[in-house]
């Protein structure tokens, strides 16, 4: 067990990491000792990652040091880092569905003579590691996309055991989980702790968090701002940490009014969503919706535009009842959705900036069934004006622009169409600040102007400034909605990750 | 603005890079003593550019294919059994002209089965048109009762004459199609709002769906007008056997793939042009034009052409490194 006086496993030291003009870690330290759980907590954006990325050898930090059990430590790359001893278990699994679970826990530490695969000491050692992991059911010899998502990660534990890892780093491991499945890997955690590995574990979920971890330390804004031990520190005061103190200039507001029930939601459900949701938003209002990654919010957007099926529920448009329908038709309702994804389905890459702006309303253009080029080129220049897009013209392909100024145009699109009812999925996300308030403050002008947002973020405090209500969603249900002036961060962010409000 | 100049001189390379590749060709012939005289010669242009027409003809809808990030590896049988229908109707006794639609129209057909199969059963285009292969070649094989099949000589036949009637023309009519349609054809890419939906859906399906377009109505359009083509294609083939022949074209696909990515089409989509599958096909008959005057075997032809096709994208992708 963790012995506060023995040295630690891990030292991290002032260590600073910059992309560009953006300052992911500012002097960060941090301490980790053998055969301890030790939760890293912040909110999206804060460093979590970037400091776990410099950990595992997948980025070089630009200043600062690290030691190993008291030797310097600098991976070149994360498999240096693998054989160091450091193992990661990330969101998105890494694992081989095709091959089987036995397969995958031995891939690349195949034991052999000469070449030939000796199965039976393999079958034996992944045996001996199941058993370990209290998991003695699951069958070495399965393809692991047979497995449900509990099992496959207990499938990446064991192989991170069989590499003498050391260190273990856990992100997110619960939030694909179901209730009994996170007791077992919180059981698994344990018995991982008495072989003496440390544990470095990330979570959204504080509850969760307290009851597994032994120390923890928040990152914000790249800073370490605390560490401690788990015993005897409330939620309250690790929300507390975790929000900080508010900067409200950066939240330019526009005078704006409400007006009647635009879109309705009756217990509307779609096939990928795990609870039906109610919900209703106004002419002229920005509706926040909070909530950690996938905790529905974006399920509930994409069926609402169609690109999920819709099962059941109905949903009302300017009081007509509308059943199921494509994204076509939804556009011709009004509705407009900036993705979350922006290069995987916000953006065609390939084509111009012209093209991406004008692609979901070409009406303006055609004469006689023809384009007429000019007259969408001209169009797409002034939006570029308008939005302030650095490009070299509208005929730049979108690929080299700056992840800024692909957001702008994936914007610029839903502004081109004139969408009624924008379903904004993570509008501001990996963009920089000044593009961030200019985004706010359009937002705020497309509600003058009558039109209807729907906000989805899981950076809270530009809900809170930017909002005129807020709904929060916790694994995969709408628990709560009140006017933004009801809420505070502590109150979201409890409602976001522990699943009810506090009182305000 | 020193990048001004710079990109447009990029821009104009861009178009033309295939048409330098086309002149490079010629350029090498016509500098070879041996086959200069006969290679220069008005007349052999006009046998170039009449062998080109099949392969053009389908390279139209190939390249619309490719550009919406597709493939049709069914498209030579797709010749062929168009090839076969319509000796059978004329030889059945239907005017010509009914001949000519009814295999331009099984062409179509077999574009909208194979559109419908893809955006149905949500499989991937290689696999539904390598089915399609088989199935078109072995319906024209049955039809005509695994023979070749004989039809009295009609207007049709003269569609692929070298020398047209009346004399005017001055070309085969087929070549005078193929010019026509591929004009149609990069209008309806750059003009209208079907055209740029190929290219979206190239591009990027999803950002397709979510502005809206009908991407599968879309597909099945663009797969049913590349059968189209190929069923035009087909008659052309019949009009310069005079006979249907069920084992024609054996291959011809690859031909006609290889044309649209020598003039610029992305295996990956949301990238082709008209022009750039043109000049692609003449690239590759002039090659062979010239080979065989020299008289190389075809072996060394084929090797060549493999050449090209690597030498080919290879620069196209280097272009493409530079711009990113």
């Amino acid at each position: 067990m963790s012995d506060p006086s023995a040295p630690p496993v891990l030292r991290m030291e002032r260590v600073s990491k910059a992309y560009g003009a953006t300052r992911a870690l500012g002097d960060v330290s941090f301490d980790l000792r053998r055969g301890e759980v030790h939760a890293l907590i912040g909110e999206n954006g804060a460093g979590k990652s970037t400091m776990m990325k410099v950990l595992s050898g997948a980025v070089p930090p630009d200043s600062g040091r690290m030691t190993l059990e008291g030797r310097p430590y600098a991976p070149s790359g994360p498999l240096d880092g693998l054989r160091c001893g450091i193992s990661m278990i990330y969101q998105e699994l890494n694992l081989a569905p095709h091959l089987t679970v036995e397969e995958n826990i031995m891939l690349g530490r195949e034991v052999n003579t000469g070449g030939w695969l000796d199965r039976r000491t393999m079958r034996a050692r992944v045996r001996e590691t199941l058993e370990f992991v209290r998991h003695p059911e699951i069958a070495p010899d399965v393809p692991v996309r047979k497995l449900g998502v509990g099992a496959r990660q207990v499938v990446e534990i064991a192989r991170a055991l069989l590499a003498r890892s050391r260190i273990l780093v856990m992100d997110e491991p619960t939030s694909s989980l179901s209730q009994e499945d996170s007791l077992r890997l919180f059981e698994i955690v344990r018995r991982l702790k008495e072989q003496d590995v440390s544990v470095i574990y990330i979570s959204h979920f504080l509850e969760e968090v307290q009851k597994v971890a032994d120390r923890y330390t928040v990152l914000r804004d790249g800073r370490n701002v605390g560490s401690g031990t788990m015993e005897g520190t409330g939620l309250d005061a690790l929300i507390r940490l975790m929000v900080g103190q508010e900067v409200k200039e950066m939240f330019p507001r526009v005078p704006h009014g409400r007006g009647e029930t635009v879109v309705a939601l009756y217990g509307l459900k779609g096939t990928r969503m795990a609870a039906p949701v109610s919900l209703a938003l106004d002419r002229g209002e920005i509706l926040g919706i909070a909530g950690l990654v996938g905790s529905g919010r974006t399920e509930m957007l994409r069926t609402v535009f169609g690109l999920d099926e819709l099962e059941g529920g109905a949903l009302v448009v300017s009081g007509v009842e509308t059943g199921k329908a494509a994204p076509w038709v939804r556009i011709g309702q009004g509705f407009g959705l900036l993705s979350e994804d922006r290069t995987g389905e916000g953006l065609a890459l390939s084509l111009s900036l012209a093209d991406n702006i004008t692609l979901s309303r070409y009406a303006p253009y055609l004469r006689f069934g023809l384009l007429r080029l000019g007259r969408q080129e001209k169009a797409a220049g002034d939006w570029i004006a308008r939005l302030k897009i650095k490009a070299r013209g509208p005929l730049q392909k979108v690929l080299g622009l700056s992840g800024g100024n692909q957001q702008k145009v994936a914007l610029a699109r839903l502004l081109h169409q004139q969408a009624e009812v924008l379903l904004l999925d993570e509008p501001t996300r990996g963009i920089d600040v000044v593009s961030k308030a200019q985004i706010y403050e359009w937002i705020g002008e497309l509600a003058r102007d009558g039109k209807s947002v729907l906000f989805v973020s899981s950076y809270f405090p530009e809900l809170l400034g930017v909002c005129d209500r807020i709904a929060v969603f916790h694994r995969g249900a709408l628990i709560d909605v009140r006017e933004t002036r009801d809420w505070d961060p502590a109150a979201l962010m409890a409602a976001a990750t522990v699943g009810r409000a506090g009182n305000g | 603005m020193s990048g001004r100049p710079k990109a447009n001189l990029q821009k104009a390379l861009n178009v033309l890079g295939p048409f330098i590749g086309l002149l490079f060709v010629i350029a090498i012939f016509a500098f070879i003593p041996e086959v200069q005289g006969r290679f220069l010669r008005a007349a052999n242009f006009k046998s170039v550019a009449t062998q080109s027409v099949i392969v053009a003809l389908g390279a139209l809808g190939m390249t619309l294919i490719i550009i919406s990030g597709g493939i049709d590896l069914s498209a030579a049988s797709n010749i062929a059994l168009a090839s076969v229908i319509a000796a059978y109707a004329i030889n059945a006794g239907a005017p010509p002209a009914v001949g000519l639609v009814l295999g331009v129209v099984v062409g179509g057909l077999v574009g909208l089965v194979n559109g419908t199969l893809i955006t149905r059963l949500r499989l991937v285009p290689f696999i539904v048109t390598l089915g399609m292969m088989g199935i078109a070649r072995g319906l024209a094989k049955w039809i005509a009762g695994n023979q070749k099949i004989d039809a009295p000589m009609t207007w049709v036949n003269e569609l692929m004459a070298k020398s047209p009637r009346p004399g005017w023309l001055l070309m085969a009519p087929g070549i005078w199609v193929v010019i026509v349609f591929a004009v149609v054809m990069a209008i309806l890419l750059r003009y209208t709002v079907f055209g740029r939906h190929v290219f979206a859906i190239g591009s990027n399906e999803s950002t397709a769906r979510l502005c809206g377009i009908r991407t599968n109505g879309t597909k099945i359009l663009i797969y049913s007008v590349a059968g189209l083509f190929c069923g035009l294609a087909g008659v052309m083939e019949f009009s310069r056997l005079t006979v249907g022949d069920p084992t024609v074209a054996v291959g011809l696909e690859l031909d006609i793939i290889a044309a649209v990515v020598i003039g610029g089409g992305s295996l990956s989509g949301g990238e082709g042009s008209i022009l750039g599958s043109m000049i692609g096909v003449l690239i590759m008959s002039f090659l062979r034009n010239g080979c065989t005057m020299m008289g190389w075997p075809n072996y060394i032809q084929e090797i060549i052409i493999g050449v090209i096709i690597i030498v080919a994208v290879t620069l196209d992708r280097l272009r493409h490194r530079q711009e990113s």
